[in-house]
């Protein structure tokens, strides 16, 4: 099975994209070994870099709007419950643009996959700040450095009842690979953040090179075990960040909404 | 005797006086009339002042009139602000627990001290009010008795009670005759616009909360098992289109409701429906704006926006009905239309029809089909933005064997990827420009432009929406000409240029200070000569449009 298309692929040469790519579609392959029907898959994303990525999967996907993703993806599983939806957005996308649908689809526990290719800065508009560029991101809007503090994700999924709750890192994609497996099989609201240098505006491979490391994944129902490895790192980006943890923080089961929802008596 | 009876029944807000008006409503609804409420209320929970104003007549209304024959009145600030438009035949019934009146014909009901002595409890007062009022017209205990009996399912004997006292203890003035016709139900435009929904097949209705659109959630949630329908109230409404959006590229027919504030917000995604082709349906109930405006009241201040609403060059139909039955009729045909051409679609209603109670003939739902858009034949590889001669591309979905079913809100080709060559971009707009020339065809085929009135009169009224009810009422009684436009986008051109034939002088009758829907008629060369604007935020009454006739 082939799972590329003819579209020429747009990404830098070196993008950390092509390393989601990759684990994406070794996941693809293993749901699809495994039982889940192809037809069933949906891929939705929205505008940037990272979005691209369904013009270069030979499978059903749905472009929304700039922030929209999580929405639609919910929608479209409300419209047939029988889809396995993932989401692959940008950071400007999901913390910026659409920040409240993330919020709500964590609350609401929406059986969704949402993953962030969170590269921290608006890359294909040439790089502005996004929510969580660091304090002092310089970018074409920000020439003497953002005055904004970054917002930690993770931290707001959690706050936001989110049952799923991971990070990964685009250059070890067979780590994101199991990661991705994991998230896709989650009954219910999924999310992982994906750290993806850009290597055009905002090269933070060799920061995270020295930083990430895969943490022991441990007592996964506790929200404040998970707070404190969420903690270990604020999306700062300087000295005093040592370690960048990655894997599963947070998972518990909890009934999904459009099972709820949907409930026929 | 006349047969054509205006009630008006006012109190603050929190005392009842919707309810006992509709119940009022029923039992003239049960003697065969034809009826029509005016709900008039305000952006709060409990004071202000609150009106009811019933239509009950032998023949079909579809709008109140200024004059009442009988004044309800809960307080006293309800005969202050009322008793001006009290016919002089008229009557006042009034609280006389808590009014005193004197010099007019009035006739008070001791509220508090007959449910008092029938051991009932306060909020059972409109009951007795409701009883008094039928026993002073004429009503028979049996009919009451009947109504109240399912009107109340709580407390019922204990209403039933209170009622039979302040029946015995009332006089009957006159006597309400029967007409000879059967009761029909009562409805609201809300209601009513989602039965025709339904009926077209609708899967999924989803909307955050907006007055005056808010009763189509309210009756559709209230109903989704009976109706076999998801329901689903999301964060805001830029959620909202975009989830029905989704829905509705599953495969489930979709439908939102909003008001105009609303409308701006989803305005993103009716243009994303539009590139992407996805059948959208916004049922849009104006409100009197702009901002938040007057949030309980009604205008016709959005119909330039819902013909421009969304970027880009955008392919729609915006349909306006005027009355309950339209709105029921033309929300099922708007779903078949939006799914046959996979397009957005703006169903332009107003408070005046969301929210005022009509009575209605279901014979309409006869009407609508559960109508089947283009589906893809199976055959070889899907694309889902197929070039075809009618530029409607076969339908399939995510789900089924063998399709990829790509969807894209950047320009795109055939199959759904991403393209930004010259040729393709210009190729793929003039696929969605024949769909368009296909949809103008279609409205000529609809009856979109409804005429009344004397049909040979030199003078002619253009309406639309709910300004329908009150302008045919004048121009039958007037023997003028009545013309109402309910397709607007694509305008059906030759059908308005045939109703005009042999007009001499067109007089314009708008809810809005801008004549939006003269300047629409101005792209297609055809100018008033009179315009009657009302802004006020209240609908139009019969009696002015006759008088500035």
């Amino acid at each position: 099975m082939k799972l590329e298309t003819y579209a020429e692929n747009t990404w830098c040469p070196g993008c950390s994209n092509f390393g989601i790519l990759t684990a994406l579609k070794e996941t693809i392959f293993s749901l699809i070994a495994e039982g889940i029907p192809k037809e069933n898959i949906v891929i939705v994303s929205e505008i940037g870099c990272g979005s691209k990525i369904i013009d270069y999967l030979n499978l059903n996907s749905f472009s929304s709007l700039h922030g929209r993703p999580i929405i639609s993806a919910e929608g479209i599983k409300l419209g047939n419950p029988n889809l396995k939806l993932i989401v692959c957005a940008g950071d400007g996308g999901i913390y910026n643009e659409g920040i409240a649908h993330l919020i709500h689809a964590a609350k609401r526990n929406s059986d969704i996959t949402v993953l962030v290719h969170n590269n921290r800065t608006f890359a294909l508009t040439t790089g502005q700040f996004t929510a969580t560029s660091p304090r002092g991101f310089k970018g074409k809007s920000t020439p003497e450095g953002s005055v904004e503090q970054p917002i930690n994700p993770l931290k707001l999924v959690l706050a936001s009842n989110g049952t799923f709750i991971a990070r990964g890192y685009a250059l070890k994609p067979s780590h994101l690979k199991d990661l991705i497996i994991k998230a896709v099989k989650h009954p219910g609201f999924s999310f992982v953040d994906i750290l993806q240098p850009c290597i055009s505006f905002f090269d933070t491979t060799s920061f995270y090179n020295q930083r990430v490391y895969e943490m022991k994944e441990k007592d996964l129902d506790s929200q404040k075990e998970a707070l404190k490895k969420i903690e270990e790192w604020d999306y700062s980006e300087n000295n005093d960040s040592k370690k960048i943890p990655i894997g599963i923080f947070y998972k518990v089961q909890k009934p999904t909404y459009e099972k709820q929802l949907l409930r026929t008596e | 005797m006349k047969k054509d009876f205006s009630i008006l029944i006012g109190g603050a807000a929190g005392m009842g006086s919707r309810k006992a008006g509709l119940v009022i409503a029923k039992l003239f609804s049960g003697l065969g009339y034809r009826i029509f409420i005016y709900d008039d209320y305000q952006s709060l929970i409990r004071g202000g002042h609150n009106f009811s104003q019933i239509r009950a007549s032998n023949e079909k209304v579809l709008s109140h009139r200024k004059k009442i024959d009988f004044l309800l009145a809960l307080d006293e600030l309800t005969i202050k602000k009322h008793q001006a438009d009290l016919d002089k035949e008229g009557i006042i019934i009034y609280n006389s627990d808590k009014i005193s009146i004197k010099d007019k014909k009035t006739v008070g009901i001791a509220v508090e001290t007959i449910v008092k002595k029938a051991g009932g409890i306060p909020i059972m007062g409109n009951t007795a009010f409701v009883a008094g009022f039928a026993k002073i017209i004429g009503i028979d205990w049996k009919a009451l008795k009947k109504l109240l009996k399912k009107e109340f399912k709580k407390s019922q004997e204990l209403n039933l009670k209170v009622a039979r006292k302040a029946f015995d203890n009332a006089k009957s003035l006159i006597k309400i005759k029967k007409i000879d016709q059967l009761p029909l139900p009562l409805l609201t435009g809300n209601e009513a616009l989602s039965l025709g929904a339904v009926k077209a097949g609708l899967d999924f209705y989803t909307a955050y909360p907006m007055t005056p659109a808010t009763g189509i959630l309210h009756y559709l949630s209230g109903h989704k098992k009976e109706f076999n329908i998801a329901v689903a109230q999301l964060e805001n409404e830029v959620g909202i289109v975009n989830a029905a959006i989704g829905a509705a590229y599953a495969g489930a027919k979709t439908m939102v409701g909003t008001s105009g504030g609303g409308f701006a917000l989803m305005t993103e995604g009716f243009s994303l429906a539009a590139q992407s082709e996805i059948p959208l349906v916004v049922v849009e109930s104006q409100r009197a704006a702009p901002a938040t405006g007057v949030p309980t009241y009604t205008g016709q201040g959005d119909l330039l926006f819902a013909l421009t609403a969304g970027h880009g060059d955008i392919l729609r139909f915006v349909i306006a009905p005027g009355d309950a039955e339209e709105a029921c009729f033309w929300s099922g045909k708007i779903l078949n239309l939006s799914w046959q051409y996979q397009t957005p679609s703006i169903l332009l209603i107003d408070k005046e029809i969301s929210e005022s109670t009509f009575s209605f003939d279901n014979n309409i739902l006869n009407e609508i089909k559960d109508g089947k858009p283009l589906f893809w034949n199976k055959e070889g590889k899907y694309f889902r933005y197929k070039k075809t001669k009618s530029g409607i591309s076969p339908l399939a979905f995510p789900g089924e064997k063998n399709v990829i079913c790509k969807s894209n809100s950047y320009e795109h080709d055939e199959f759904g990827i991403t393209v930004e060559d010259e040729e393709s971009v210009e190729e793929m707009q003039n696929k969605r420009l024949r769909k368009f020339q296909e949809m103008r065809k279609e409205v000529e085929k609809l009856k979109a432009v409804n005429v009344y009135g004397k049909k040979t009169a030199k003078k002619a009224i253009i309406a639309w929406g709910s300004t329908k009810g009150p302008a045919k009422e004048v121009a039958e009684k007037l023997g003028v000409k009545m013309i109402q436009p309910v397709i607007l986008e694509p305008f059906p051109e030759k059908q308005m240029k045939q109703a005009l034939k042999g007009v001499e002088k067109i007089v314009l009758i708008e809810t809005n200070s801008s004549a939006q829907l003269g300047k629409l008629l101005n792209c297609y060369g055809i100018k008033a000569d009179k315009e009657i604007l009302k802004y006020n935020a209240r609908p139009f009454l019969p009696e002015e449009i006759e008088e500035k006739l």
